[in-house]
C-alpha cells in the first residue's frame, strides 16, 4: 500500500530502536524505575499492539496506555441514557460501532439492539443524517462521541441539518476535550509520568498550542505523534532526546498531517455548535470540569437531550473495576483484580475491555506472553504471494 | 406448510411476479412454484420421483469409499446478490467444501428454502439458476428439498439451508488435532475478499472498490492436492471468522502453537486498504474460497506446487509453521518486527471510532 508502507519499513524501525535503546541507556544512571511515557490516544494503543511494538522496546521504557479512548471513559450512565434513547418508540439510535458493547447498568446497546431497539451502526454523523432524510417518520439520534477529532464531523451535520431543514435529526452529545482531563491527570499525586506522545488526530483541529502548559508548567516533554509504527517509534525517540537534553518543549512529529495552528475551519463550527459543560462524568477518572461539551440554546431542536427525556442518572463504576487505575498509569491491565477473569471481551466489566483501543482489551487479545524463545525461531521459507 | 421433500416433475408455471404466502401453503400455488423454479433447475433422476425423501444406493455409495461425510449450513447472507456470487452459489459450494475439507468426495445435497412472502419470482429463478451451476461445476446433484414461505417480517427475504453428503476414500485420515510441531501452515490464496465483497456491497460504507468474493467449490483442489501429498494433517476452509478462526481452532485441537508471518499472507491491496480504512483486521474477514493446510514440513514444497497448479491455488502460499509452544496459540510476527497474539475473535468486528 503506497503512502502506508512507507511508514512501517522494518530497516528504518531496527535503526530507530538502536537509537532509542542508545537514549534509555544515557538515561538509566540515577534512575529506580523504568521511563513511564503516556500515549495519550487510543489509536496509538491499538498501533502499539498491533505492531508489537510494546515487545520491541528496552526494558528501561514503559509504556502507559492513557485515557484517550472515547469509547473507554464513557461511564456506565451515559450507555443507560443510550439505550433509553434507543428504547423510546419512533427511534433510530445510531452510533460508532465499538460503542455497541460497552456495558451500561442494564444492558448495552448491543443487548438493547436484540431486544428490538432500533439501532444501527454508521461511519460518519452523515450517514445518520441521510437515516433522517429516508425516514421522514422516525426520530433519528447520532450518539456524537469522541474527542476534537470526531467533533467537528458532529457539529457539521448539524449545521447541514439545519441547512436542509431536517427536523427528525438529533445527536446525543457525548463529546469531550482532552485539555482538562490531561491537566486532571498531570495534578494527580500517584502519577509519576517522564513525558508524552500526543494525540495527531486531536491536534490537526485544535493545535499544538494548547499543550504548552504541559511543558511550560509541569516541564513534561510532548511530543504530537502520528499513528504509523515508525511514527510512534520516532515519537518516542524525540521524547527521550528532549528528556535526555534536559529539554521540555511540545513538539510535532506528524507534519504531514497536523499543522501547528490547527484546523481553523473545523475549530469555526465547533464554536458555533457546542458550548462547555460545567463538568462531565468520565469512567474511571471521576468528574472532571471542562471536560465536556453539549450542545448550544441555538441548535435545541438538534439536541437529543432537550427532544427526548433522558434519564441523566450517575451510575457508579462497578466497585471491583480498576479502570481508572489503570487510565493513570497506576497499574498495569494485568494487574487489575478482574483482568480475565471476571472482566473478559465476552462479558466486559469495564469499558477498558470493550473498545479495540482500550489498554485491557488490547492485551487480553494481543497477549503480552514471553515470546523471547519463539523470536529465536527462523522465519518461514516462503516465495513471493 | 410442509412442501414434502420429493420436489415434482416440472409441470406448473407461477404466474405471480411475487412469492406470496400461497406458495408455501401446500397447495396448487406451491406445487407450481416448485415445479416452475427448483425442479426445472435441479432436475435429476433421484430429484424427479414423487416422494418424500431421496433414495440412495448404498452399494454404489460403499464401492467409493469406507466412511460417509455428511454436513450442513445454513445461508443468511444480505445482500443476496453480490460481486462474484450470490446466496446460491454460496449454499452449494460452502456445503461441498465443508464435505471436502474432511476429504470427502462430495455427492449429494438437499436444498431447505424459507422465503420471505413478497421476494420476487425472477430472484429466486436466478438464485436457483446459480445453484444448479454451481452444483454442476461441483459435480454434485441436489436430490432433496423443501419450501416454505413466511410472513413479511419474520425472515430476511430468503434463507437457504444445504445439507450435503459424500464418501471418504479409505486413508484419509485430516483433523484439526493432528497439527504437529515443526510442521507447515499454507492457504490456497488471497484472504479476504468475500468479507471485503459483503461489506462493501451492501452500500452503507459509500466505498467504491472492486472486490469479488472469492466464492468456489474448493474439492478439485482438494483431490489434487490429497493425490500429490497424502500427508497432509489439517485441512479447513477458512469462512466465517477468517484464517484467525481456523489457526485457533488448530492450535487449541492440536495443543500446539501456531507462528505465522505477516509478510507472507497473500492479501490483495484493495483489502488491505479496505481494512485500514474502517479499521477491520483482515485476518478475520470471512473467505468462501479459501483453505488452510498444515502439512509435514518435507511435504510442503510439494503441496504449494500441487496446489499453484490448480487454477484455485494459483497464489497458495506457505504463512507459518507449527510450534511446540506456546500451547493453543496463534502469534503473528508482524511485518514491521514484532510479535502479537491472533486471538479468536469476540463478537462481531466492531469498526474502530477514530
Amino acid at each position: 500500500m503506497r503512502y502506508v508502507d512507507e511508514f512501517r519499513d522494518p530497516e528504518k524501525a531496527k535503526s530507530l530502536l538502536g537509537a532509542i535503546e542508545q537514549l534509555a541507556l544515557e538515561l538509566a544512571p540515577g534512575r529506580a524505575k523504568p521511563l513511564q511515557i503516556m500515549e495519550v490516544c487510543g489509536g496509538h494503543t491499538h498501533s502499539i499492539f498491533r505492531y508489537g511494538i510494546e515487545g520491541m522496546l528496552p526494558d528501561a521504557i514503559e509504556l502507559v496506555h492513557g485515557p484517550g479512548c472515547p469509547v473507554c471513559v464513557l461511564p456506565m450512565g451515559r450507555v443507560d441514557d443510550c439505550v433509553a434513547l434507543a428504547e423510546q418508540p419512533g427511534v433510530i439510535f445510531t452510533t460508532f460501532g465499538d460503542a455497541m458493547r460497552v456495558p451500561g447498568s442494564r444492558k448495552s446497546l448491543m443487548q438493547a439492539k436484540a431486544d428490538g431497539a432500533d439501532i444501527r451502526m454508521v461511519y460518519s454523523p452523515l450517514d445518520a443524517l441521510d437515516l433522517a432524510r429516508r425516514n421522514p417518520g422516525r426520530d433519528v439520534v447520532f450518539f456524537g462521541l469522541g474527542f476534537e477529532t470526531t467533533m467537528p464531523s458532529t457539529a457539521l451535520t448539524i449545521l447541514q441539518a439545519e441547512a436542509e431543514g431536517v427536523r427528525n435529526f438529533s445527536v446525543f452529545c457525548n463529546h469531550i476535550t482532552i485539555i482538562p482531563t490531561l491537566k486532571a491527570l498531570l495534578d494527580l499525586p500517584d502519577l509519576q509520568l517522564d513525558g508524552f506522545l500526543g494525540p495527531g488526530h486531536v491536534t490537526m483541529v485544535i493545535g499544538t498550542a494548547p499543550y504548552r502548559f504541559i511543558a511550560e508548567d509541569y516541564h513534561k516533554p510532548m511530543v504530537i505523534a502520528g499513528f504509523e509504527p515508525l511514527d510512534i517509534l520516532q515519537s518516542l525517540w524525540m521524547v527521550l532526546r528532549q528528556l535526555a537534553d534536559g529539554r521540555h518543549v511540545i513538539e510535532n512529529q506528524y507534519r504531514r498531517i497536523v499543522p501547528e495552528d490547527g484546523n481553523a475551519a473545523a475549530r469555526g463550527a465547533v464554536e458555533r455548535v457546542y458550548e462547555l459543560r460545567p463538568f462531565f462524568e468520565w469512567r474511571g477518572l471521576g468528574s472532571i470540569d471542562h471536560s465536556g461539551v453539549r450542545i448550544r440554546d441555538d441548535y435545541a431542536a438538534y439536541d437529543a437531550e432537550r427532544r427526548f427525556a433522558v434519564p441523566a442518572l450517575q451510575i457508579a463504576d462497578p466497585k471491583a473495576c480498576q479502570c481508572g487505575d489503570v487510565l493513570k498509569g497506576v497499574i498495569k491491565p494485568w494487574q487489575c483484580r478482574v483482568f480475565g477473569t471476571v472482566c473478559t471481551p465476552e462479558t466486559p466489566l469495564g469499558a477498558l475491555m470493550v473498545s479495540s483501543e482500550g489498554a485491557c482489551a488490547a492485551y487480553y487479545q494481543f497477549g503480552n506472553l514471553d515470546l523471547a524463545a519463539l523470536a529465536q525461531r527462523p522465519p518461514t521459507e516462503t516465495t513471493p504471494a | 406448510m410442509s412442501a414434502g421433500a420429493a420436489i415434482r416433475q416440472r409441470s406448473g408455471r407461477v404466474g405471480l411476479a411475487k412469492v406470496a404466502l400461497s406458495h408455501g401453503s401446500g397447495g396448487k400455488a406451491m406445487r407450481d412454484l416448485i415445479d416452475d423454479v427448483f425442479v426445472g433447475a435441479f432436475a435429476n433422476p433421484t430429484l424427479a420421483p414423487l416422494e418424500d425423501q431421496a433414495r440412495l444406493d448404498l452399494a454404489s455409495l460403499a464401492a467409493s469409499g469406507d466412511r460417509l461425510a455428511f454436513t450442513t449450513d445454513s445461508y443468511v447472507v444480505d445482500p443476496l446478490i453480490f460481486p462474484g456470487g450470490d446466496i446460491g452459489t454460496l449454499a452449494v459450494n460452502g456445503t461441498v467444501n465443508d464435505l471436502a475439507v474432511g476429504g470427502a468426495v462430495p455427492l449429494y445435497l438437499s436444498c431447505g428454502m424459507i422465503i420471505e412472502e413478497g421476494l420476487e419470482v425472477g430472484l429466486l429463478r436466478r438464485i436457483a439458476a446459480s445453484m444448479r451451476h454451481a452444483a454442476e461445476a461441483a459435480g454434485v446433484q441436489i436430490v432433496t428439498g423443501d419450501t416454505k414461505v413466511v410472513h413479511k417480517g419474520a425472515a430476511d427475504k430468503l434463507f437457504i439451508n444445504t445439507s450435503g453428503i459424500g464418501v471418504i476414500p479409505p486413508g484419509r485420515e485430516l483433523g484439526a488435532a493432528r497439527a504437529r510441531p515443526g510442521d507447515v501452515v499454507l492457504v490456497n490464496g488471497l484472504l479476504g475478499d468475500h468479507g471485503a465483497a459483503i461489506l462493501n456491497a451492501r452500500g452503507d460504507l459509500a466505498l467504491s472498490t472492486p472486490i469479488e468474493s472469492d466464492c468456489a467449490a474448493l474439492h478439485g483442489l482438494i483431490e489434487a492436492m490429497l493425490t500429490a501429498c497424502p500427508e497432509i494433517r489439517c485441512l479447513r476452509d477458512a469462512t466465517r471468522g477468517g484464517l484467525a478462526s481456523v489457526l485457533n481452532e488448530f492450535a487449541q485441537s492440536s495443543g500446539v502453537g501456531i507462528l505465522i508471518d505477516e509478510t507472507a499472507l497473500p492479501i490483495r491491496p484493495e483489502v488491505k486498504a479496505f481494512c485500514e480504512i474502517l479499521g477491520l483486521d483482515p485476518l478475520y474477514l470471512a473467505n468462501e474460497g479459501k483453505l488452510v493446510a498444515v502439512v509435514p514440513a518435507p511435504a510442503a514444497a510439494r503441496l504449494q506446487e500441487a496446489m499453484r497448479a490448480h487454477p484455485l491455488g494459483r497464489r497458495a502460499a506457505a504463512i507459518g509453521e507449527v510450534a511446540a509452544a506456546p500451547i493453543a496459540t496463534v502469534i503473528m510476527r508482524t511485518g514491521f518486527g514484532g510479535q502479537r497474539v491472533v486471538d479468536m475473535l469476540v463478537g462481531d468486528q466492531l469498526p474502530r471510532i477514530c
